[in-house]
């Protein structure tokens, strides 16, 4: 079970399940960031807002590290072309990254007149970060092709997965927030959903087109059957959520997690959907998983420890969710 | 790609040394807080408590700077040095991944509960989760080190077609330079701590602050620096020691040791010429080298030129490692001669005060020369035997680069200062609150009504005590 033809799989499955969970979480708290209201009368709203997060951010990023760091250790080959031709975005990504993550803290100790600074700073990172991610995204998928369609295909994507990140964060408040901020999150939550799900479908159509494997793969009988089910589910998914949106926030606040719930399932179903066009493949078109992947024995070193480490994250992460539930409103950052 | 050699390893040693400095801070830092909290939980005295709110927000900060100065850390590899994971994939990553699954989501997890959750768990959970992540900061350094120390001394491995394959995880997490550099750096981190807590609270004083808690943290600062910097000298002489076994060649740059010789003098000051191979200036203490490295007045030390072109550039390394001494000693000096004024006088005159305040950040002097004297002791290898530094670059273009390089530095620039101003807004505050009794913690754990900063200022309804 454990050669050199499975432990790959389970790798790439791994990594596939912290990228995912990575989205999910960072892109609710990196989502939040994005929607930021920069008005001079907007500051409640902004405490709160940060405040809903402030928890769960420092987490949320570790799965970054771990899923490039799963990368780095099954697949260095993949990983090293990927970040030499990704150099200007992931420099720019963690340039990003590294101003949001500190503002969360500046802004909570700064001078009150700097406040305002941190808060854009915080805006502005967070903004870079899911712009390079989404830019990322695009030249993995075009095979880091350099040509006028390729970049704006990249361009494109890189707006969908800003607007996805702040569907998910609109969700995120929508469950976290009470009474106005709630109501605007309804909005925020409304308009990102339905500009996510032109993105969603540009992709779709975009992808197929320029990788005729991907086609291929797709609407081969009798695996398009199945395949064609996550358009359909994401689909539906889609319109639930925007209905349900129009009669939010509801008595007593019920179905508030609701749209949280839908918009992760449209994560996961994107996910599936990009991790069926391009398996085995670790670099679409250039490099499957068996041609990229370490040794064996280091697989194997590793694996002992995540088969017994994952769990407990998993456990504790639940434990802090859990002592975190409830409305942010509450939240006492000390 | 002689450019991009040089723009990647500045970049390289730019982000690291950035990052080290809050990770110095931070692996002891959370030791003093679970302190903190331990003597409260124990106590019931709200003084303990005091310590604990002002320190652990200089903590969260801290923290955050160094979690983000990380990140970057793990892609630097694959941007910047394609190279060495080729090469010694096989061997980093598995540590690497070690690092991320055992202390990152540790200490990141808890760290929302010990920041936000004082008042939702029950004081015991709290204290507890204070401790997930002192342990959590204190594995992340020992996966770290345990890399780091396998590029000075690789073990338990073996080379097929130029590229290491594991065939020992014992040997090599601890392979024979790891145990000294491993306790080197955690002692490191206590006295950069240490100082850090005394100069904060040396600075809280002196600007006019009559409370209780800065007088008992300068007062703890002190007393772990005095026990920790002579502590220091001998792990110190230890690691040497293993160095002079395994990386002789560094030792000679550190010693300033051109040629071989016998009897060496401590060098206490000269100015070493790489074209010429030999020392101007030199002014030392005959054979004191020799005495300290061999343990004998006549022993023999190996030269530089002994290693031919494999030999780290001299001048950086010996410059170094006599910046760390001279500091080492300073923090010696000046904590016992702070114990000595409390003990007879129970406090510190002002230019005292003065002085440990200039010395918030002795730590971080010390523990970056310590670091340049040994990887840049470590060159011309990337990893010693196996991998050379010019051999491990990338063929990303040198502009690529340079741009990047100059946003990092910039922005570093920029944080950098923004820390240490932030650190005085902190202290200036605490010291000008009141103390109000009425605000103090109650046996539940329930804090409600503290908050001098940010997030809760709509909501504060007390002033708190610090």
């Amino acid at each position: 079970m454990l050669d050199e033809q499975w432990l790959p799989v389970i790798f790439v499955g791994l990594m596939g399940f912290s990228v995912l969970v990575y989205a999910i979480l960072d892109g609710y708290d990196l989502g939040v960031g994005v929607l930021l209201p920069m008005r001079p009368d907007d500051e409640a709203d902004r405490d709160t807002m940060i405040a809903s997060i402030g928890p769960f951010w420092d987490a949320n990023e570790t799965w970054l590290v771990l899923a490039v760091g799963l990368m780095l250790i099954a697949f260095p080959a993949a990983y090293n072309l990927v970040f030499m031709h990704l150099y200007i975005p992931a420099a720019l990504m963690l340039i990003g990254l590294i101003l949001r993550g500190v503002s969360f803290d500046f802004r909570a100790k700064a001078a009150v007149d700097h406040k305002l600074a941190w808060d854009r700073c915080f805006k502005a990172g967070s903004l870079m970060t899911t712009l390079a991610q989404g830019y990322m995204l695009g030249q993995y998928v075009m095979g880091f092709e350099q040509s006028l369609p390729a970049l704006l295909f990249c361009l494109l994507s890189a707006l969908c997965v800003t607007a996805a990140y702040s569907y998910i964060g609109a969700a995120w408040l929508i469950m976290k927030t009470e009474a106005g901020l709630q109501r605007r999150s309804v909005t925020w939550a409304s308009r990102c959903g339905r500009i996510s799900f032109i993105g969603v479908v540009a992709v779709c159509l975009v992808n197929p087109l320029v990788n005729p494997d991907v086609f291929n793969r797709w609407f081969s009988f009798p695996l398009v059957m199945f395949a064609l089910l996550i358009p359909v589910l994401c689909t539906l998914a889609f319109i639930v959520n925007d209905m349900l949106l129009k009669r939010l926030p509801k008595a007593n606040d019920r179905h508030c997690w609701v749209p949280f719930v839908l918009v992760t399932t449209i994560f996961v179903l994107c996910f599936s959907a990009l991790a069926f066009s391009f398996f085995p493949e670790i670099i679409p078109g250039q490099l499957d998983i068996w041609e990229s992947a370490s040794a064996p024995e280091s697989l194997r070193f590793i694996l002992i420890g995540a088969i017994i480490v994952v769990p407990v994250i998993l456990i504790y992460t639940v434990f802090a969710y859990r002592v975190f539930h409830g409305k942010a409103t509450e939240l006492h950052y000390h | 790609m002689l450019e991009t050699l040089m723009l990647s390893r500045i970049q390289f040693a730019a982000n690291i040394s950035f990052h080290i400095l809050f990770p110095a801070i931070n692996i002891a830092m959370c030791w003093f807080l679970l302190y903190f909290k331990v003597r409260y939980d124990a106590s019931g005295n709200p003084l303990w408590m005091r310590a604990y709110r002002f320190w652990v927000k200089v903590f969260a900060l801290t923290f955050a700077l160094g979690v983000v100065t990380g990140i970057t850390m793990s892609f630097q590899f694959g941007t910047n040095w394609p190279g060495y994971m080729e090469t010694v994939g096989n061997i980093a990553g598995p540590l690497l991944g070690y690092e991320v699954l055992t202390a990152f989501f540790l200490e990141a997890t808890f760290l929302g509960v010990m920041l936000f959750g004082i008042n939702r768990v029950p004081p015991k959970v709290h204290t507890f989760a204070t401790l997930l992540v002192a342990i959590g900061t204190t594995l992340s350094a020992f996966w770290i080190l345990a890399l780091d120390s396998w590029m000075h001394t690789p073990a338990g491995y073996e080379l097929r077609d130029g590229v290491a394959f594991a065939t020992d995880w014992w040997a090599i997490i601890f392979n024979p330079s790891f145990p000294y550099r491993l306790v080197h750096m955690l002692v490191a981190s206590g006295l950069t701590s240490a100082f850090f807590i005394a100069g904060i609270s040396a600075y809280r004083i002196r600007k006019g602050d009559t409370k209780k808690a800065p007088y008992k943290t300068l007062k703890i600062g002190l007393i772990v620096a005095a026990l920790l910097a002579p502590l220091q000298a001998f792990v110190g002489d230890l690691h040497g020691l293993n160095t002079l076994e395994h990386q002789p060649q560094k030792i000679a740059a550190m010693e300033g040791v051109w040629h071989t010789e016998e009897g060496a003098p401590l060098l206490l000051f000269a100015i070493p010429d790489e074209t010429e191979q030999r020392n101007h200036w030199e002014l030392g203490i005959p054979k004191l080298a020799s005495l300290i490295l061999t343990h004998k007045l006549n022993g023999e030390i190996q030269g530089i030129t002994d290693f031919g072109e494999d030999h780290p550039p001299v001048g950086p390394v010996f410059w170094s490692f006599r910046l760390m001494v001279a500091v080492g000693i300073l923090m010696m000096a000046a904590s016992w001669f702070g114990l000595y004024c409390l003990h007879r006088k129970n406090s510190l005159p002002f230019w005292m005060l003065k002085a440990l305040e200039i010395m918030t950040f002795s730590g971080w002097v010390a523990t970056l020369a310590g670091w340049y004297v040994t990887e840049v002791g470590r060159q011309p290898w990337l990893v010693t035997g196996i991998l050379r530094t010019a051999d491990a670059v990338t063929p990303v273009a040198a502009g690529s680069v340079g741009l990047s390089l100059s946003l990092y530095l910039l922005l570093y620039a920029f944080l950098l200062s923004a820390y240490i101003h932030t650190l005085r807004v902190i202290a200036r505050k605490a010291v000008q609150i009141e103390e109000f009794e009425t605000s103090e913690p109650t046996a539940t754990g329930s804090l409600m009504n503290v908050g001098i900063d940010g997030t809760t200022n709509h909501s504060v309804k007390g002033a708190s005590s610090c």
